[in-house]
C-alpha cells in the first residue's frame, strides 16, 4: 500500500515531464532543422576579427544570392570547430597554425601543405581561400613602458622583474602558447590567465604589464601597444582562410575563393581598428570592405552596433523558463523516488551535486559533442545545473514532513495521489519553490554562456561586447539579465505571498 | 434472546515483528460493537502497534483484523479506513489547512457536499467548545487543548461507526474535559459507535468505556469489566496505575 505512493507519483510525473520536454524540442528544433536545409551557416569565434571575417563572408554568399545564418560568436576554437564538424556551421574563418596545433594536434604539419589537406580531408573538412594575412600570435605591452625599460623583442622580457604577465585562457593551455613560448626564451616570470576580452584593457590600465595579442588586432592601436619581435621565429604562421564542410556546394567554395589574397595584414589591422577604435559595427565594417570588391552595401543588416534586445530577452526567458519547468518537474519526481531511502537520496544529491561541480562553461561544451550547438544543448546544460537546488530543497523539504502527517492522510484512506496533492506537495512546496527560485536565479546567470555555444540570449551582446571592449554593449546585455533576475526574485517573492501562509513561509 | 451485534473490529490471533522485536504475540481481541473499550498499558506495549494493525497501515506476520466483518487486506484497507474515524493525541491536523478545511477535507476527498460538511463542522466545534471562529484559523493558530478538540471533531465529521483514539483528550483541562466527555459519549451513543480508546487515565477509562483491555509485551493481561478490572486488579501494572491515581479513594 504504501509503496505504491512513491511509482504512482512518480510515473505521474515523468509522463508530464515527458511531454512537456517534447513540446520543448520540438518547437526548438524547427527552426533548426528547417534553415539548415537550405541555408550556410556560417560561425566565428569571439573576437573581433573573426567576427568580422565571419560577416565578411556572409555579406560575400549574400550579394552571390545564398542565403546565410549568422551563428557568431563561439567561445573558443574547441567550441566553433564542434560546431563544423557537428554540422551545425559549415563555414567559419580560421588560421593555418590553429588548425595543425589546436586542431590536428600536430605542429610538424606547419608548412606541409599536402600533409594539412590529406589530415583535414580525413575529417571531411577543407581550408581554403587564404586572405593573404598572418595573424599569428604576439607578445603585446604597454609602448610607454616598452621605452623606458628598453623592450623591443620577447628576449627583452628574459630578467625583467616586477611585471605581471596574464595570457587568454586558450594561449595560456596552447601548445604553441605560455609554455612552449616561456621554455624558448628562458621566460621565469610567473603568467596567469585573462579573459582575452579584459586583456588589453587590463595592460592599458597597467593591471598587467603583457599579454598575449594578435597581430592584426586593431586595438593595438586603441591603447597604444606595442609588439615585441618574436626573433627566435617562435611563433608558427597564423594565415587566415576559411575552414568549410567538405560538401559545401563547389559554387560557394567558388565565391570564397574569390576573396584569396585581398587581405593584407596592414588592411586586416585597419578594418580592425575600423571596427574596435571607430565604433562601426561588424555589418558596416564588412560592408566597407566589399564595396572594394565591388559589392553594394545595400544589402547588409544593421549598420549600428546596436542591439535589438527583444529577441534576446524572449530567448532568455524561453531559456531559463524551459530550464526551470523541466528541472522543477524532473525534481519533483526523482525527489519523491528516493526520498525514502537515505541512500538513494544521498546518490541522488550526490551526482546531481558533481553535476554543478562541473565549471558552467565546461558544461556547455561538453554538450557539443552529445547535442551540436544552439538551443537545445544550452537547454540542457541549464536543466542539469538547475537541478540540484530543485532536488535538495525537495529532498530536504520531504524529509522535514514529520510522519504523523503521513499517517493521519492514511488513516483517512487517502489514495497516493490525494496524499500528494493534498498532504506532501502543499507541505514541501514552501521549501521546494525556495529551490526553485535559486534555481532560478543561478539559471538566468548561467543563460547568458549560452551564447558561447550559440543558444542566444542576453549573452550574445556581453559575448560580442567582450570582444569589443565594449562596456556599452556589454552593458546592454548585463543589465537586462541583472534585471531579469531581480524581477524574477521579486516574483517569487509575491508568489510566496500568494500561495503559501504566512506561518508556512521558510526563514520566517 | 436477540442476537448480539457482531463487533466492528476483531483481532484473531495476531502477531506482528518489527524488526528483531515481537511487538504483538498471538493476540486475539474483540473490541464490543457499541460503546468503548479502553486500551491500557505502558510505553511500548504494543497500542500503537494495534491501532496501525487496526488502521490497515500496518500488516500482521501471523493471524488477522477483521474490520466491520470484513478481514482486512491491502486490497480492502484503503475502503475500509474512509469508515474508520481516527484521532490522536499529537492531533497531526495539516499545518498549511485552516481547521475548517482540516475537518472537511475527507469529506471533500469523498465527494460529500460542501455546505453540508461546514455545517456538520459548525455543528461538532461548538459541541466540543471550539467557537466557530476557530475553524476559520490555522491549527498554529490554536491552543494545544484546542488543537485537540479540533482533533476529535475531525475523527467525528463522517459520523464514523468506529473510532480509534489514541490519547486525544489527554492535553484539554478538567473542565473542559468533563464537557467533552458527556458530549463525545453522546455522539457516539447516537451513532452506535464502538470505539477503541487508548488512555493512561484510568477515570477517563471508567468515564467512556465499559470494558478495559491491559496490554503488556504485546500479549493481553487483563480484559473485562472496566470496574472489576479496576477494583480488582489482576495484574501489577493495572494496580500501580490504580495507585498512583488513588482511584479506589476517589471511588469511596
Amino acid at each position: 500500500m504504501l509503496t505504491s505512493l512513491a511509482s504512482l507519483t512518480l510515473s505521474d510525473c515523468i509522463s508530464l515531464m515527458a511531454k512537456r520536454l517534447t513540446i520543448a524540442l520540438a518547437l526548438a528544433m524547427l527552426p533548426l532543422t528547417v534553415a539548415m536545409a537550405e541555408t550556410v551557416g556560417v560561425g566565428s569565434k569571439n573576437f573581433p576579427e573573426s567576427y568580422l571575417l565571419a560577416e565578411i563572408a556572409a555579406q560575400w554568399l549574400e550579394a552571390d544570392g545564398h542565403r546565410v545564418e549568422r551563428r557568431f560568436g563561439f567561445g573558443g576554437t574547441q567550441l566553433v570547430y564542434g560546431a563544423l564538424t557537428g554540422g551545425d556551421v559549415d563555414i567559419y574563418p580560421e588560421y593555418s597554425g590553429t588548425i595543425t596545433r589546436t586542431i590536428l594536434n600536430d605542429p610538424s604539419i606547419d608548412g606541409n601543405e599536402s600533409k594539412l589537406t590529406s589530415e583535414l580531408d580525413k575529417r571531411r573538412l577543407a581550408f581554403i581561400g587564404r586572405l593573404g594575412f598572418n595573424n599569428t600570435y604576439a607578445v603585446a605591452v604597454r609602448r610607454q613602458q616598452a621605452a623606458e625599460r628598453g623592450w623591443r623583442d620577447i628576449s627583452d622580457l628574459d630578467g625583467a622583474g616586477g611585471i605581471e604577465l596574464a595570457f587568454s585562457h586558450e594561449f595560456m593551455q596552447r601548445d604553441d602558447g605560455w609554455p612552449g613560448l616561456a621554455a624558448r626564451y628562458g621566460l621565469t616570470q610567473i603568467a596567469r590567465g585573462i579573459e582575452h576580452g579584459l586583456a588589453y584593457r587590463a595592460l592599458a590600465n597597467g593591471d598587467i604589464d603583457g599579454t598575449d595579442a594578435y597581430s592584426t588586432d586593431g586595438d593595438i592601436e586603441r591603447f597604444d601597444l606595442l609588439l615585441l619581435g618574436d626573433s627566435a621565429n617562435y611563433f608558427p604562421r597564423y594565415d587566415a582562410g576559411w575552414l568549410i564542410r567538405d560538401d559545401l556546394p563547389e559554387a560557394i567554395r567558388q565565391r570564397l575563393g574569390e576573396l584569396a589574397g585581398t587581405l593584407s595584414d596592414d588592411t586586416m589591422r585597419a578594418l580592425n581598428a575600423r571596427v574596435v577604435v571607430d565604433g562601426l559595427s561588424f555589418p558596416a565594417a564588412a560592408s566597407e570592405f566589399l564595396a572594394s570588391r565591388g559589392v553594394s552595401n545595400t544589402n547588409t543588416a544593421g549598420d549600428s552596433t546596436a542591439i535589438v534586445l527583444g529577441p534576446l530577452i524572449v530567448r532568455h526567458i524561453q531559456l531559463t523558463l524551459v530550464a526551470i519547468v523541466a528541472a522543477t518537474i524532473a525534481g519533483f519526481a526523482l525527489a519523491l523516488a528516493v526520498h525514502r531511502s537515505a541512500r538513494w537520496s544521498g546518490i541522488a544529491l550526490y551526482i546531481a551535486g558533481l553535476i554543478q561541480t562541473v565549471p558552467s562553461i565546461a558544461l556547455l561544451a561538453l554538450m557539443i559533442p552529445l547535442l551540436g550547438i544552439g538551443f537545445i544543448p544550452a537547454l540542457t546544460a541549464l536543466f542539469l545545473y538547475a537541478l540540484l537546488p530543485v532536488l535538495r530543497a525537495t529532498l530536504t523539504a520531504l524529509g522535514a514532513i514529520a510522519p504523523v502527517y503521513r499517517r493521519v492522510a492514511a488513516a483517512m484512506g487517502m489514495s497516493a495521489r490525494q496524499e500528494f496533492v493534498h498532504v506532501l506537495l502543499p507541505l514541501a512546496l514552501p521549501h521546494a519553490l525556495a529551490g526553485i527560485r535559486t534555481a532560478s536565479i543561478i539559471c538566468i546567470g548561467t543563460a547568458t554562456l549560452a551564447a558561447f555555444i550559440g543558444a542566444g540570449g542576453l549573452g550574445e551582446p556581453i559575448v560580442t561586447g567582450l570582444a569589443l571592449s565594449d562596456t556599452r554593449m556589454i552593458l546592454s546585455g548585463a543589465i537586462p539579465a541583472a534585471i531579469l533576475a531581480m524581477g524574477t526574485d521579486l516574483g517569487f517573492d509575491l508568489l510566496e505571498r500568494r500561495i503559501i501562509a504566512p506561518h508556512m513561509r521558510v526563514g520566517r | 434472546m436477540v442476537d448480539e451485534p457482531p463487533s466492528k473490529l476483531e483481532f484473531t490471533a495476531v502477531r506482528k515483528q518489527l524488526g528483531q522485536r515481537t511487538v504483538l504475540d498471538n493476540l486475539s481481541l474483540v473490541v464490543p460493537a457499541w460503546g468503548g473499550m479502553a486500551l491500557v498499558g505502558e510505553s511500548g506495549s504494543g497500542k500503537s502497534t494495534l491501532l496501525s494493525l487496526a488502521l490497515g497501515l500496518l500488516e500482521p506476520d501471523a493471524g488477522h483484523v477483521t474490520v466491520f466483518g470484513e478481514r482486512l487486506s491491502a486490497a480492502s484497507a484503503r475502503a475500509l479506513r474512509q469508515r474508520i474515524g481516527y484521532a490522536l493525541q499529537e492531533t497531526g491536523l495539516f499545518p498549511h489547512l485552516s481547521v475548517l478545511d482540516n475537518l472537511t477535507l475527507q469529506g471533500r476527498l469523498l465527494g460529500n457536499d460542501a455546505d453540508e460538511l461546514t455545517s456538520r463542522a459548525l455543528l461538532l466545534a461548538e459541541q466540543m467548545h471550539l467557537d466557530s471562529e476557530m475553524l476559520n484559523r490555522y491549527p498554529v493558530e490554536l491552543s494545544g487543548g484546542q488543537q485537540q478538540r479540533a482533533g476529535i471533531c475531525r475523527a467525528m465529521m463522517l459520523a464514523p461507526e468506529l473510532l480509534l483514539l489514541d490519547e486525544p483528550f489527554s492535553g484539554l483541562d478538567v473542565v473542559t474535559r468533563s464537557d467533552i466527555y458527556d458530549h463525545f459519549i453522546a455522539l457516539a451513543n447516537d451513532r452506535q459507535c464502538s470505539f477503541l480508546l487508548v488512555t493512561h487515565d484510568l477515570n477517563e477509562a471508567r468515564r467512556l468505556c465499559a470494558t478495559v483491555a491491559v496490554l503488556r509485551d504485546g500479549e493481553i493481561v487483563d480484559h473485562g469489566p472496566t470496574e472489576r478490572v479496576i477494583n480488582d486488579p489482576q495484574h501489577a501494572y493495572v494496580a500501580r496505575l490504580v495507585d498512583a491515581q488513588r482511584l479506589h479513594i476517589a471511588h469511596g
